[in-house]
């Protein structure tokens, strides 16, 4: 019985999911209110461009909001490993020492693939109508999971870095207001400048551009490639901090 | 310093000693040091536990106990210095450390949201050389768990998630342990029970590296102590060693006038009087024997003592004697 440590790692972060409700309602439930709220509540005062249905509009950007719900748990998650000394158990036991960042990377991942198809399931209930075809669809999937990966490594080096499980929730939190500022809700060139200015140049934008673009059947390599190279990058950074400090917390 | 010292203290000897050459200790460190920014944590440690002895670091909070533990189970990189631990070095064989040596922490590392059976099967499943299947249940009725081994561990007391740690530590059947602080904050019934713990566990062989704030602790369990302070260590030795420098269990007699006082000491010539508290203090066993004759001897002469106690040398006593401060100052 020679289980690979990441996946003996993976199955405790599916247990604690499990026995942990608020942080399922988080990942999950909170994207589907939010959809609910913008769809029904506030769908019809935003003028997002002749002919477009909000829900259609609006489902790419809160699929990328599910992403970023997920990430508070997944902080807290880490840092308590991190300060209850459980990190430093695995630390001296004789194991692949990045079994259990890469533990919480893939179970992160794995609730946000769970949100996003609980938020499609709930969109396609509110009339949500995609032109895309199978490659699109697979597009939007790759998408996803290659954002939930890089917001995943960087959460866990948030984690990792925290002095206590409330501030490594804080330390979560811009990453879920960020698409706020994005062209999530309402597209960036309706916004005020500085603020127009913001939205376009942060990561979320094109993400979600590329979503939109894939879900409407007319995706935009353009911001497809920006997309990818912004996730590539915050991957890289989020890996790297996470592994320096890992190794160098006691 | 003690220099020779024997392992068969209160006679226990080493059954380890057949497996392993006599002259290869379980843990040798010479000359470490630490550093963190400019404050020197530990400067120059030097110190030899042999294999299956318990050897316990005594100082009081901020003393770099966990700082020594921490460099010794390959969690941190020491700044200057070598360390051996199972013959392997800390530095460039950290690996074959790890597979040695059971680290429980000063803090219960278990995981809150598994239940006890789960925490040690999730020890097992990442211990590849574990082949023992029936180990969970056996360490859960070891450590008297099996009662509550399907609850979460977040409902369990502080004793039995010390018990648990140290269970889930034990997983691996390692042959070097470090427990830091193994019974800080524990109440006295659970203290004894972690004491008859570490105990079966020194009988099965195994090496323990302890630390401890409580000289009591470190008198009950190890067979050499070794006093932290300030990054130094300032005695090392047998407890009896170390009890030779200090002073010992004493009598304390607080008397209502002087002139009690005087006639007191008089007559108990191997007290020492202190006359601004009006004090007397007697060397004693702490027996019933030997206190019966101090009263025996004060009703000979129809004398009374106002306050009569049994002192015996805490950390305090051991501080104030080796170093001339006590522990607060370290601490505060």
């Amino acid at each position: 019985m020679s289980t690979s440590p990441s996946i003996v790692m993976l199955r405790r972060n599916f247990k604690h999911l499990g026995r942990n409700p608020a942080s399922v309602f988080n990942a999950v439930l909170m994207p589907i209110l939010m959809m609910f709220m913008f769809v029904y509540m506030m769908g019809d005062a935003f003028d997002v461009g002749a002919g477009i249905d909000y829900v259609d509009y609006a489902t790419p950007g809160i699929l990328l909001m599910a992403v970023c719900y997920g990430l508070g748990g997944t902080a807290v998650a880490v840092n308590s490993d991190m300060t209850k000394g459980i990190i430093n158990r695995f630390k001296v036991m004789d194991v692949s020492r990045g079994a259990v960042l890469t533990g919480h990377v893939i179970a992160s991942v794995l609730t946000n693939v769970i949100a996003i198809v609980a938020l499609i399931g709930v969109a396609f209930l509110m009339g949500f109508s995609p032109s895309a075809g199978l490659v699109d669809w697979l597009g939007v999937a790759g998408m996803v999971v290659l954002l939930g990966f890089a917001a995943g490594w960087l959460t866990v080096a948030l984690g990792l870095s925290a002095k206590s499980p409330e501030t490594a929730g804080m330390a979560a939190v811009p990453l879920v207001l960020l698409p706020f500022f994005s062209s999530a809700i309402i597209p960036a060139e309706k916004m005020g400048p500085g603020l127009r200015e913001f939205a376009e140049y942060q990561p979320f934008t094109p993400i979600i551009e590329t979503i939109r673009g894939l879900l409407a059947g007319t995706p935009d390599s353009g911001d497809a490639i920006t997309a990818v190279a912004w996730c590539v990058g915050i991957a890289l950074v989020g890996y790297l901090w996470a592994r320096s400090t890992f190794t160098k917390r006691a | 310093m003690s220099g020779t010292v024997s392992a068969a203290w209160r006679g226990r000897v080493s059954p380890d000693a057949e497996a392993k050459p006599m002259n290869t200790p379980a843990i040798a460190v010479s000359g470490l040091q630490k550093t963190f920014g400019d404050k020197v944590v530990l400067a120059g440690i030097d110190l030899e536990v042999r294999a299956g002895t318990v050897f316990a670091l005594l100082g009081p909070n901020g003393a770099g106990k966990t700082t020594t533990v921490n460099v010794l189970t390959t969690l941190m990189k020491a700044d200057g210095g070598t360390v051996r631990v199972a013959g392997h070095d800390i530095a460039t064989e950290a690996k074959a450390v790890r597979k040695s040596i059971g680290v429980t922490g000063q803090f219960a590392a278990v995981d809150e949201l598994l239940t006890g059976r789960e925490n040690l099967q999730l020890m097992v499943d990442l211990n590849r050389s574990v082949t023992n299947k029936g180990i969970v249940t056996e360490l859960l009725e070891r450590f008297e768990l099996t009662e509550s081994a399907d609850k979460p561990a977040s409902t369990y007391s502080g004793g039995m998630r010390r018990k648990l740690d140290l269970a889930m530590t034990l997983v691996g059947s390692p042959r070097i342990i470090f427990l830091d602080e193994p019974t800080t904050g524990l109440d006295p019934r659970s203290r004894r029970t972690m004491w008859s713990i570490i105990r079966d566990l020194v009988a099965d062989g195994v090496t323990i590296f302890l630390t401890t704030q409580y000289l009591e602790e470190a008198d009950q369990l190890a067979d050499r102590i070794a006093v932290l302070d300030q990054g130094r260590l300032v005695a090392q030795g047998t407890a009896d060693d170390l009890k030779r420098q200090i002073p010992g269990t004493h009598v304390r007699l607080r008397f209502t006038t002087a002139a009690e006082l005087d006639s007191a000491a008089q007559i108990l010539t191997d007290g020492t009087r202190d006359d601004e508290s009006l004090t007397l203090r007697v060397p004693s066993d702490g027996g019933t024997k030997s206190l019966r004759a101090v009263l025996a001897r004060l009703d000979e002469y129809a004398l009374s003592a106002e306050e009569f106690s049994v002192q015996t040398p805490d950390l305090d006593d051991v501080f104030l004697a080796l170093t001339g401060h006590n522990t607060e100052v370290v601490a505060k």
